[in-house]
This record gives structure tokens, sequence and C-alpha cells, in this order.
């Protein structure tokens, strides 16, 4: 925290319509990753959204609720999964078609596409993960509370 | 051996995102993993052929996908950027020891090096943008990697620059998109092939070439320079000063002009120019400068200028001078850098006219900066000489005759900023109060260049020597050389 005190949030009002939101947002945000092969979004834009739902625990409910939902150290690890699931969906492509980022994990043979976009929707998903956690990360860097780096690596 | 043209870019960023994961396990492994990818891509891209090949992502053909490019011209600067990331990894490991937070280090140099391949693989504009934006944002981070309060000024001043060239070359890219239909190198050069530029992409191709002479640090565009090279960790000054400068700009403005746009006489007179007035300006601001850092900062835009000068001849002998001394460059100017980096951990200081007499306590450092200083003066037998014979013949030949004096006379330039350094650092005898040179007094010469700080001097100072004998296949035709200058004299690239 370097130092300073970590704010305790705003209001009850403000509090309780953020306890009652944060679910729904985080649940958008998640349903935006999965579809984005069918609908507009994605990983990037449901990415956003699900940050979104953390910021509002950060800004309302004050640092401390925020960073005990979700911490500096699973921000940083799950920024690091994301890119990770990312390149490893591409390189699968090679490994398994000989081209890079081929997709070849179509869905087409669970004969349900509606709800399983193989690679595309796996790839979603690790930049779902990574754009979440990184927003998020830059918002505690905004917000005065993401120091202290070292001691949580 | 085309599946592994992905992998430049794959492996250094997913080592990039591994590594803060990596030393919660055990905090060497960044900079252990740093140097295993930065010695796989040296392989990799030593096994490239030098023949052209188009990747197609996913199976996409163009122009529908994602396409990356390899030819001798990319094949040279991907040897280049892993060769001086290996070398730049060994050295970090005795220097970077200084500083808190080592990982984030090592992921934003294995992101700089992600950016530099993807800009050189690039088959698309955009995508070569992105790839520029990823290098260039890492390599702000890591010029105010100190912390201290001229590091930040200076990342936030390379910030503000590099801002405004990214917003230009953006806008110059949409105008391209808009005015043409594609953003494909391929496809856009064939496109343009046989018309004459509309004035909007005549607009279009001046907002490239600031923007992508900004980020090379052509004058006027050079201010941002002198900063961030001094402020940035001495391998990070090497790393940028180096490549990085070459790769997201020299090498972009080369390829838009000589294979997309196609080059014209009025851009090379712009080129010759825009090198000559760069090459005067650089060399001269260098030889009034004390700081080391800053004096080598100036050097690298006057040598910058030399590189465009030549490839404003338009003659093959005139690129392959360019080219060759690009690649030179790559070696001498980090080897001064890393030395400067043994200098200031000696003397304390940066200024030369607080030191004297360094030579008996870094002897490596003083031998090696020795070499690179013969070197980039274009003294023989380094290989700084054989570029500058081969770009004055080059100018010769074409009938240059006012810029190949001007070369000479700057390179005596060069010789005498630099034996200002050596004179300044490395003779005389050592009177400095213990206070001002740590090293010296406590006479210990383990703290200023450990083994792992020497190795990687010694070896670019023998890469100084040894980059002569590319020359061996004929001074027209350089060893590697002559097939990247063959792919820029080949002209527009053909659909």
């Amino acid at each position: 925290m370097s130092g300073q005190k970590p704010t305790e949030g705003m209001s009850l009002i403000v509090k309780t319509t953020c306890g009652w939101l944060k679910g729904f947002i985080l649940l958008y945000g998640i349903h935006i990753i999965l579809y984005g092969h069918l609908t507009p979004g994605g990983g990037f834009a449901g990415g956003v959204i699900a940050a979104s739902a953390f910021l509002l625990i950060l800004l309302a409910e004050g640092q401390r609720a925020g960073l005990k939902t979700f911490s500096k150290k699973a921000a940083l690890t799950w920024r690091s999964v994301g890119a990770l699931i990312f390149l490893a969906v591409a390189g699968l492509g090679l490994v398994v078609t000989g081209t890079f980022f081929e997709n070849f994990w179509t869905g087409h043979a669970s004969g349900n596409f509606t709800h399983f976009g193989g690679s595309i929707q796996a790839s979603e998903i690790g930049i779902g993960l990574l754009v979440c956690s990184s927003l998020y990360l830059v918002a505690m860097v905004l917000f005065g509370c993401a120091f202290g780096f070292e001691s949580e690596r | 051996m085309n599946n592994l043209i992905p992998l430049l870019v794959v492996i250094p960023m997913g080592v990039a995102f591994a590594i803060p994961l990596a030393v919660r396990m055990n905090p060497r492994l960044g900079e252990l993993l740093s140097i295993l990818t930065a010695l796989t891509l040296l392989v990799i891209s030593l096994f490239l052929p030098s023949q052209e090949i188009i990747y197609h992502i996913g199976n996409w053909p163009t122009p529908d996908g994602i396409d990356l490019r390899v030819d001798g011209l990319s094949k040279l600067m991907l040897l280049i950027i892993s060769g001086l990331a290996l070398v730049v990894g060994i050295y970090s490991v005795g220097f970077i020891r200084q500083f808190t937070g080592h990982y984030r280090y090592y992921t934003l140099l294995m992101l700089m090096v992600t950016g530099m391949n993807g800009v050189v693989l690039s088959g698309d504009l955009f995508n070569l943008y992105i790839f520029v934006e990823i290098a260039t944002i890492a390599s702000y981070a890591l010029v105010a990697f100190g912390g201290e309060h001229e590091d930040l000024e200076a990342s936030f001043k390379y910030a503000v620059l590099g801002g405004l060239s990214s917003s230009v070359i953006l806008i110059g890219i949409a105008l391209v998109y808009g005015m043409t239909g594609t953003l494909n190198l391929t496809h856009l050069a064939s496109r343009l092939d046989g018309h004459v530029l509309t004035p909007t992409l005549q607009f279009a191709l001046a907002l490239l070439f600031c923007g992508f002479g900004l980020k090379s640090a052509l004058v006027p565009f050079h201010t941002w320079l002198p900063d961030a090279y001094p402020a940035a960790p001495a391998p990070i000054s090497a790393i940028l000063s180096g490549i990085t400068s070459k790769a997201i700009g020299l090498y972009v403005l080369v390829r838009l002009l000589f294979n997309v746009f196609g080059i014209t006489d009025d851009l090379l007179l712009l080129l010759r120019w825009s090198g000559g007035i760069t090459m005067v300006v650089g060399a001269l601001l260098a030889l009034g400068q004390w700081n080391i850092k800053r004096l080598f900062a100036y050097s690298s835009v006057s040598q910058v200028g030399l590189i465009v000068l030549a490839f404003g001849f338009g003659t093959t002998a005139g690129i392959v001078g360019a080219i060759f001394h690009l690649v030179n460059h790559a070696v001498f100017k980090p080897l001064l850098f890393l030395n400067s980096g043994a200098i200031e951990i000696a003397a304390g200081t940066r200024d030369l006219r607080k030191m004297h007499g360094l030579r008996s306590t870094i002897p490596v450092t003083a031998t090696t900066h020795m070499v690179g200083s013969l070197s980039i003066a274009g003294i023989p037998p380094f290989n700084g000489f054989w570029s500058k014979l081969i770009i004055v013949v080059a100018a010769v030949n074409a009938g240059f005759m006012g810029w190949a004096s001007l070369v000479v006379l700057m390179s005596i330039v060069t010789l005498a900023y630099q034996l200002k350094v050596q004179t300044a650092a490395f003779f005389g005898s050592n009177t400095r109060s213990p206070e001002v040179t740590p090293s010296i007094a406590t006479g210990s010469r383990s703290n200023a260049e450990p083994l792992f700080m020497a190795v990687p001097m010694i070896i670019l100072a023998i890469g100084c020597g040894a980059l002569s004998l590319l020359t061996l296949t004929g001074l027209d035709e350089p060893f590697f050389v002559a097939s990247a200058a063959e792919v820029l004299m080949k002209g527009v690239f053909t659909w």
C-alpha cells in the first residue's frame, strides 16, 4: 500500500447497489467472452466488462474489499495465464495441423457449434483473462493501491 | 522450416508472460529464461532460408489473412536482434543486479524483442504498427527503469514524442487504407505499382516518413534520443541504439520506400539530404558532449544519418554499404554503451571531466572500448572501415563527390570525439577522490566489470574484427549483406 491507508468505500446505498450489480456485470462479461465467436464482442470486450465488475468493487466497497476479492497477485497470475492460453491455442494449431493459429478444433465435430466455438472460443477465453486482469492492474496503479508488487511476487 | 517463422514472435512473447510466474519459484529464472530464449531465437534465425517466404497465419490467403514475410533483409535483421538480445541478456546478469524488480526488466526486454521480431516479419501495415507499439511501449518502461528523476523525465519525453510519431503513423496508415483498400504490403505494392501517387497518398507517405523518421531519430526528429539513451540502463541503451531504432524506424522506412511505394529520384534526394544533415548535426553535437552516454547517443544520431545517406545514393553499392554499416553499428555501438555502463560503475560518474586513468581499474573495458572506437571511426582493419569504404566508393561512383567528402570529414570528427573519450576516461593518472570514484578507490575491479559484463564486451569486440571477414566474398557483395541489399534493389513486391 506504499504507506497509505486503503479506502473503505462509499455509502451503504452505493455498497448495497454494487453488491447486487457486481455479479450480473461479471456474468455478462463472461457471456460476451464465451459467445464472442457468434455475437459482437469477444475476449477484449468481455474482458473489459468483467474488469469493470472488479473496478466497481474497488471503488464502491473500498480498496480493502477490492483487493480481497481480486488481489494483485491473482491479477498478475491471471494476466500471464491468459496470455499463455492464447499463445498455447495458437501454437497447438501449429502442432496439430502444421499451421500456426489454424482453427484445428472447429467444434463441428460436437454437432453443437452454437455453444462450442473450438479454438476461437479458447483463444477468446485467454484474451478475456488477459484483458480483464491487465485493466484491473492498470486501475490499481491509477488508484495508488498497486505498489508493493515485490512483496506479493 | 517455414513453421519456425511464427515461433520468432511466439517464443519471446510467451517467455515475457511466463517470467512473472517463473520467478515465484526461483528469482534467477528470469535471466536464465531470457538468455535461453535469445539463444533459441538466434538458432532459429540462422536456420531460416534467405529466399522469400510468405507464411499465412491460420492458412488464410493473402490479402485476407495475416502474413509473415521472410527474405534476405528480414533474416539479417532477425539475426542482429537475437544476437544482440543474447549479448545484452548476458551483460544484464552482471549489471541489472543494482536495480530492484529484475523480473520486470527481463519481461520488458522479451516484449521488446517480440515487438522488433514482429516488425521485421510483418507482412501488413497494421500488424507492423502493432508490433512497433509493443517494442516502443516496452522501451518507454525500460528507459524509466532506473526510477530516478532524470530517468522518468527522459522516459516521459520519449513517450510524448513516441506517441506523437505513432499517431502520425496511424493516420498515415488510415489514409493508405482509405485510398487503396488494403494494408497487406504485397497487395498494397501491386495496387500502387505503375501509378502516380495521388496527393492524399503523397501526404500519407509524408506522414509515414515523419513518423518512422522520428523513431529512427532523424534530424529534426532526434530530440528524444539524447535524453532517452543516457537515462536507460546501459544494456538497454545498447539494444536501443544497436537495433531498436533501426528495426522499428529505419528498417520500416526503407521497406516502405523501396518495396511498397517504390523509390523515386525525389525520395532519394530526400533520403540524401535528411541523412546528410542528420550525420553532420549528430557528429558535431557529439563532439561538444562531456556526458559519456549522451556523447554516444549523439554519435548514434550521426551514424543513422550516414546509413540513410547511403540508402539515398540509390545504387546497389550504396544500399550494400548502408546495410553493412547498419550491421556494424549494431555491434560497435552496443559495445560502446556496454563500456559506458562499466565506466559509470568504476568512476561513479558519467562526466568525462571527472574521470581519469581507468585503464588499470577496468582493463577489459578499456581494451574493448579502444576496439569499438576504432571501428566506429572507420579505422582498418575493423568492420566500420569496410562499410564506410563501400559507402564512399558508392558515393564517388554515383557522382556524389560532395557527399563522399562529407562522409570522410565526419569520420574524422567521429575519431575526434572517440579520442576525447579515450583520453578523458582511460589515460592520465588516477587522481580522483575516493568519494567520486568508489571502485578505483577500493581497487575493486570485480565491481565494475564482473565476468558477466566482461564476456559480452569481449564478444562484441571480437565481432568488430570478425565482421570485416564478411567482405571476403567481395566489397560489392559482402556475405549475408548482399542478399539483403538485393531485396531492396528488386523494387516493389510483386503480387
